[in-house]
């Protein structure tokens, strides 16, 4: 469980990135915090596994306060993985690569052994096991990447940005990992702009503007109501702009998603033809 | 927005700021010449006096007495090596006369830090770049200058990220010994190298297809050209190289001790 | 007439093992609006370096076949004398600017040219006007937004005025308010100047309704190349694994399910919305 109490985070230049935010985030839920770039998204996440500490406020994770323990300690329990995969590649192998942070976290040698063919089956990567990073491709490598983090088994997964420069079939990808995350009870936290992703996945949505929460609450509530989306610089997503449109007909606004879309517009149309 | 804002350079107008550079860069090297051929203190308070109204106009005191306090420990070694060796060298006594030296001395080295400090706090990169451009210094040169300068801050940003990044993975940086911390950096750099590399490759990539090396007789968008202030700072660097060539060749400087 | 001809285009890079793409033959005419698509890794990016000679000139490696870009031979003419033609904008803004000054950017490739400064400077100011960026010229590149990083970019190829733009994933680092500011800045441009613009991009549900005529690339090779409404109706689009845009995805599933919505297949939900509009007022 992650609780964040009136957080004021100041960078040393003195501007404020973080301007009294205050949430929960309770053990196996799934979270996308959205909102433009600079509104402070990655700097509240750095403060879910220590690598900010508050100016003011509380950052408890399980229970324990942020301030009183490591980044080592709290990144056993908080998985984060960086936006670009070549700021933490640096490895003769992949397997060295995945191995490195189960070296640092103290793991024996035989655990290491078990966890580096459980993580590369896990992202279909054991092919790889042998190569260097450096000759994968781009959507590899971002695996990889992954793959070093989920090693070591963390509750929480926090991704920042997962879905840039993917294409769809990667992005399918990932938004099915997450749901296998999520059914094994972790906690997901996503880092995004992407808003046809957020709508295919339906989170709960934590909506940042310059360094503040401004909407908290289900995503297909919040990417459903343009006046408060408008404010953060995200779009709405094409379904919920076609049912903003059909309003007036007398159908609900609320819909994100494409087959729910469906059934709505074909039950509608059946009630006019009767 | 982060830690490293400090390398970002910010434009800043004031009457010293807008001087040609180059100009600037000869008054500098003015002053260093007159400290050089004076050793005596009284000429050499003068000079350290001289910057301080450029300062005062540029509104740089601030990072003026930052770059000072930095040249200060500096300066003390200078003082006392100076007055150890005239020390031991004259039978062990310590004379005014020798104090005064020693100080001259050190105060010759503060005039160039300050005077240097002057410089580089009031010309803003892109002029110097400009200035390097317009000089006949090759392009490649003046061009490799405005990258670094537009690039340090982006890698010094790149380089904190990728220290999260590995903290993230349970890398402890502080840990061990001496070796095993340079090791412990070894995660960091070579990230750090790669993408250095990536990135330059992406320069070069988006150089040439903007044209780079179309033509050998590259124009420039700006031009710097001579204002007032410049002539006004022209004239006062020769009225100084002129008068302190008259004084060391016709006027006996006198030494504080003297008047002891 | 086409501003693009590639008959048989195949390159290999230097130590690679097998073409990055392979006999690509297409044509793009002068003043469309041209959308390439494909999963990572397609041949894409490639197929855009040798649009204005980074390839074969800067990469090296192995071209086959013919590619004839602005009347020009892209392998017997240099990068720098493709440059006036062709303007490529990259993925990252930030690899791509570098000046201390955002005006300086954009006049980079006229001072490379050697353009006399008048001259110049109208060329420069017309280029941050057409971009909204004119209030920004004398700030530096790290005090603005990746957006508008973005269209420095865009300007600083503008500038040269070319005949072609290609843009190569231009918005992935932005977020989707900035994004659709850049794709209606290049949209004007192909309107209002007829500048062709090759548009290379992920992300359909924000570009399908700009495009006059789209390419589909997988493993090196085009497998669709026409009209979008006609492309992205069909059903092998999403097999290939092409993000096709909601809007279109619903009024497929609907046509399926019996719904009867015209024959137009929409690509924005403005479009869709209107057909479901019109039919249940009919009904």
């Amino acid at each position: 469980m992650i609780e964040v109490e009136n957080v004021h985070f100041r960078y040393p230049n003195g501007v404020e990135a973080l301007k009294g935010v205050s949430l929960v985030i309770k053990n196996g839920e799934f979270v996308a915090i959205m909102g433009q770039n600079g509104a402070g998204k990655t700097t509240l996440v750095k403060h879910f596994n220590g690598l900010l500490k508050p100016s003011e406020g509380v950052v408890r994770v399980n229970g324990v306060e942020t301030t009183k323990t490591s980044v080592a300690a709290l990144s056993r329990n908080a998985g984060f993985v960086f936006q670009n995969p070549d700021h933490q590649l640096f490895s003769e192998t992949v397997e060295e690569e995945i191995s490195f942070a189960l070296k640092n976290f103290g793991f024996e040698a035989e655990t290491i052994e078990k966890r580096i063919t459980w993580a590369l089956n896990l992202l279909g990567l054991a092919q790889y096991r042998k190569t260097s990073p450096f000759l994968l491709s781009g959507g590899e490598r971002k695996r990889v990447a992954l793959a070093s983090v989920l090693a070591w088994n963390p509750e929480t997964l926090i991704l920042d940005e997962p879905t840039i420069g993917q294409d769809y079939q990667q992005k399918e990808k990932l938004r099915q990992f997450i749901v296998q995350m999520q059914t094994q009870g972790k906690t997901v936290v996503i880092v995004t702009h992407d808003v046809e992703f957020v709508a295919e996945c339906n989170p709960r949505v934590l909506l940042m503007k310059e360094g503040a929460v401004v909407a908290d609450g289900e995503g297909r509530e919040i990417l459903t109501d343009p006046e408060v989306l408008v404010q953060s610089s995200i779009v709405l997503p094409q379904i919920a702009q076609i049912f903003l449109k059909l309003a007036p007909l007398g159908l609900p606004k609320n819909v994100i998603d494409v087959y729910e879309a469906k059934e709505i517009v074909l039950k509608a149309l059946e009630k006019r033809r009767k | 927005m982060s830690v490293f804002d400090g390398l970002k350079f910010r434009r800043v107008y004031s009457p010293i700021h807008n001087l040609d550079p180059r100009i600037k860069f000869v008054y500098v090297c003015a002053v260093f010449v007159v400290a050089i051929i004076f050793s005596e203190i009284l000429p050499l308070i003068a000079l350290f006096l001289m910057p301080i109204p450029f300062v005062l106009l540029a509104g740089v005191q601030k990072e003026w007495l930052r770059s000072l306090r930095g040249a200060a420990f500096l300066a003390g070694f200078i003082f006392i090596v100076n007055i150890a060796s005239n020390f031991f060298t004259s039978g062990y006594v310590l004379t005014a006369g020798a104090v005064e030296t020693s100080a001259a001395m050190t105060l010759r080295f503060v005039v160039l830090v300050e005077s240097f400090s002057v410089f580089f706090l009031t010309t803003s990169p892109d002029h110097l770049g400009l200035a390097l451009e317009q000089t006949r210094v090759p392009y490649e040169f003046a061009f490799a200058f405005t990258t670094a300068v537009r690039f340090v801050p982006v890698l010094a940003e790149e380089a904190q990220t990728i220290m999260d990044a590995q903290k993230a993975r349970g890398l402890e940086l502080e840990k061990g010994g001496f070796l095993k911390r340079i090791r412990n950096y070894v995660p960091v750099l070579i990230p750090l190298i790669v993408s250095a590399i990536r990135r330059s490759l992406e320069l070069a990539e988006a150089m040439e297809s903007r044209a780079w090396g179309a033509t050998k007789k590259r124009t420039n968008l700006y031009a710097l050209k001579l204002h007032r202030g410049d002539f006004a700072l022209l004239a006062i660097t020769i009225g100084v190289l002129v008068v302190a060539i008259y004084v060391r060749l016709y006027v006996p400087v006198p030494a504080i001790s003297q008047f002891l | 007439m086409a501003v693009i001809e590639t008959k048989n285009l195949t390159y290999t890079y230097p130590g690679g093992t097998k073409p990055s793409i392979n006999s690509v033959s297409i044509k793009v005419e002068k003043g469309e609006f041209v959308l390439i698509t494909g999963p990572s890794g397609c041949g894409k990016t490639t197929l855009c370096r040798c649009f204005n000679g980074l390839i074969p000139h800067f990469y090296q490696g192995e071209l086959k076949g013919e590619i004839t870009v602005a009347d020009m031979d892209t392998a017997t003419h240099e990068t720098h004398a493709m440059a006036k033609s062709v303007g490529l904008v990259f993925q990252n803004p930030e690899n791509q600017l570098f000046a201390l000054s955002i005006e300086k950017d954009v006049a980079f490739g006229l001072e490379n040219l050697g353009m006399p400064r008048e001259e110049m400077r109208e060329r420069v100011d017309w280029a941050l006007k057409l971009t909204d960026i004119y209030d920004l010229r004398e700030r530096s590149p790290h005090e603005v937004s990746g957006g508008q990083q973005q269209r420095v970019a865009i300007a600083a190829v503008l500038a040269m005025q070319p005949e072609i733009i290609v843009l190569d994933e231009p918005t992935s680092f932005l977020d989707p308010l900035s994004a659709e500011k850049i794709f209606e800045v290049i949209h004007e441009l192909n309107k209002k100047l007829g500048i062709t613009v090759v548009l290379v991009e992920h992300r359909l549900d924000l570009t399908a309704k700009y495009a006059d005529h789209i390419i589909i690339m997988d493993e090196g090779k085009v497998c669709f190349d026409g009209n979008p409404r006609e492309i992205l109706s069909t059903e092998e689009t999403r097999l290939i694994g092409v993000g096709i845009p909601k809007a279109t995805l619903l009024y497929h599933i609907l046509q399926k399910e019996g719904v009867k919505l015209g024959d137009v297949t929409p690509l924005s939900s403005e479009e869709l919305a209107k057909l479901l509009q019109e039919a249940f007022e009919t009904k």
